[in-house]
């Protein structure tokens, strides 16, 4: 017999969701964040948030040998976003593509506003994104282990940065867009934070909205990046333990 | 006002106190509050709020003893790894004087030094010098890495320590202020050694350490262990105020 999930089987409000997997329009995905997962890495984390898996893996601030790239009064922030063969339904081909490489650079952007570089001057902080399994919102959920991993590496910085994106599917703004709502939907807002003073870092926008809408989705993806940041925190401090 | 108490863990962005009290190591100031910028430790003393890291990277500082490993040889000069994100320069004139001589003579790509930082300018070029009692080449023995910041947790009150794993090992142990720890001994207790200082390093926020250091190692060289002492000697963070004198550590 087939199932017709409903929001009443799910235990769910029925008047609050049409969502696909039944969430509410303010809810997360289910999330879990790991700092120090990788031994031979200065710092390390591991997150999910739903379907999506990230490692994230930071090393330094180590000595930059390529002359052209040193800054003589800071460090630079290199990020590789990449996603794995595997990550996604259909294989995808190897190495970097026009949408990795943007993601990089929109990650060392998100991050560099709350990195000391000028600690650390003639010297590289290199961070590696590696997706093991996508699901909609990686870049957010990259920038959100990324920082874990940098302040689990030592590195001086001015606050914790979390990402979350909201979006609208099926005519609602909602929250943290899973891969179908992504694709079939009208608007998707990635947007990075940081939580102690609300600056923002990262903030796109691929869709329609009308004002009203953008400034209800915006607010949305701050309060989801609100929750992340306590897991965040959670993890850093799990890692030692009491 | 202060926020957090004394020895709490703090990660970066936690505010720490306002404007009354100074900021330290390890935290920044922002619109009047002081906040922390690293994961670690809080340390109180007076009105200075500092943060020590329970990670951190070794930034050459003058006067600092560190050892460092050869990893090129140039014209004039001997390029080293000093574990720390820029690296070291040791010039020829030296460890020769005015004289001159084939470098490949007196060092090689591999070997490892002990040196004192001579000078760090303002594009971090770390100039190194052999000048100094106890500095020079290593022989043998093993190269363990830790964390800078723990280096003084490691080295103890006034050496206390450092100077247990000295006598129960019969090892030499030679601590650089850039978190390299060059032991050399019997390869047994080489091995020893090794253990207990990364279980030093594991544990370095721990209060209570020398004592679960000195039954650690009791138990690897198969001792009794003695019945408890009266004092719990140095229960707190050594990492306070611990000055460590690289020529002390010298045998």
């Amino acid at each position: 017999m087939i199932t017709i999930i409903t929001n009443k089987i799910l235990g769910k409000d029925s008047t609050s969701s049409k969502r696909a997997d039944g969430r509410a329009s303010d809810e997360l995905r289910p999330f879990k964040i790991e700092a120090g997962v990788l031994e031979r890495a200065d710092g390390s984390a591991y997150l999910e948030l739903g379907g999506n898996k990230v490692m994230v893996a930071v090393y330094g601030p180590r000595e930059l040998h390529i002359r052209r790239l040193m800054q003589p009064d800071r460090a630079v922030l290199r990020c590789r976003y990449n996603m794995a063969p595997f990550s996604v339904d259909d294989r995808k081909r190897p190495g970097p593509d026009r949408r990795s490489v943007e993601i990089s650079k929109i990650t060392s952007e998100a991050l560099m506003p709350a990195v000391f570089l000028e600690k650390f001057p003639r010297s590289t902080i290199d961070v590696f994104i590696e997706v093991l399994e996508a699901e909609g919102g990686t870049r957010c959920a990259g920038i959100t282990a990324a920082s874990v991993a940098l302040a689990d590496a030592g590195v001086p910085m001015r606050d914790l940065v979390v990402a979350c994106a909201a979006g609208k599917s099926e005519g609602e703004v909602v929250l943290d867009l899973s891969e179908a709502e992504d694709k079939d939907g009208e608007a998707d807002v990635p947007v990075a934070i940081m939580p102690r003073t609300g600056e923002v870092t990262l903030l796109q926008s691929d869709g329609n909205l009308t004002p009203e809408e953008f400034e209800k989705t915006l607010n949305l993806a701050i309060e989801g990046c609100m929750k992340l940041s306590e897991a965040q925190k959670e993890a850093i401090i799990k890692r030692y333990g009491d | 006002m202060i926020f957090i108490e004394d020895k709490q863990m703090v990660i970066p962005g936690d505010v720490l106190a306002d404007k009354e009290y100074q900021s330290g190591r390890g935290t920044f100031k922002e619109d009047d509050k002081i906040c922390s910028s690293l994961v670690g430790l809080v340390a109180i003393r007076d009105k200075k709020i500092s943060v020590i890291p329970l990670q951190s990277k070794y930034i050459p500082k003058r006067g600092d003893v560190v050892i460092g490993e050869i990893t090129d040889i140039r014209f004039s000069m001997w390029n080293l790894n000093i574990n720390s994100p820029y690296s070291g320069i040791l010039p020829a004139s030296d460890v020769f004087g005015k004289e001159k001589r084939d470098l490949n003579k007196a060092f090689n790509v591999g070997d490892v030094l002990f040196l004192r930082v001579v000078d760090v300018d303002e594009v971090k070029k770390v100039k190194l010098g052999l000048k100094g009692r106890g500095l020079g080449k290593f022989r043998d023995g093993i190269l363990i890495y830790i964390t800078p910041t723990k280096v003084p947790r490691l080295i103890g009150k006034k050496g206390s320590m450092i100077n247990m794993i000295k006598d129960e090992t019969k090892c030499e142990v030679v601590v650089g202020q850039n978190g390299v720890v060059w032991v050399k001994g019997d390869p047994s207790m080489e091995r020893v050694a090794e253990k207990v200082i990364n279980m030093i390093e594991e544990q370095a926020h721990t209060s209570g350490l020398t004592d679960r250091v000195r039954n650690m190692l009791f138990e690897l060289l198969g001792k009794e262990i003695p019945e408890k002492e009266e004092k719990p000697e140095e229960t707190q963070e050594a990492t306070d105020e611990e000055e460590e004198n690289g020529e002390d550590l010298i045998q």
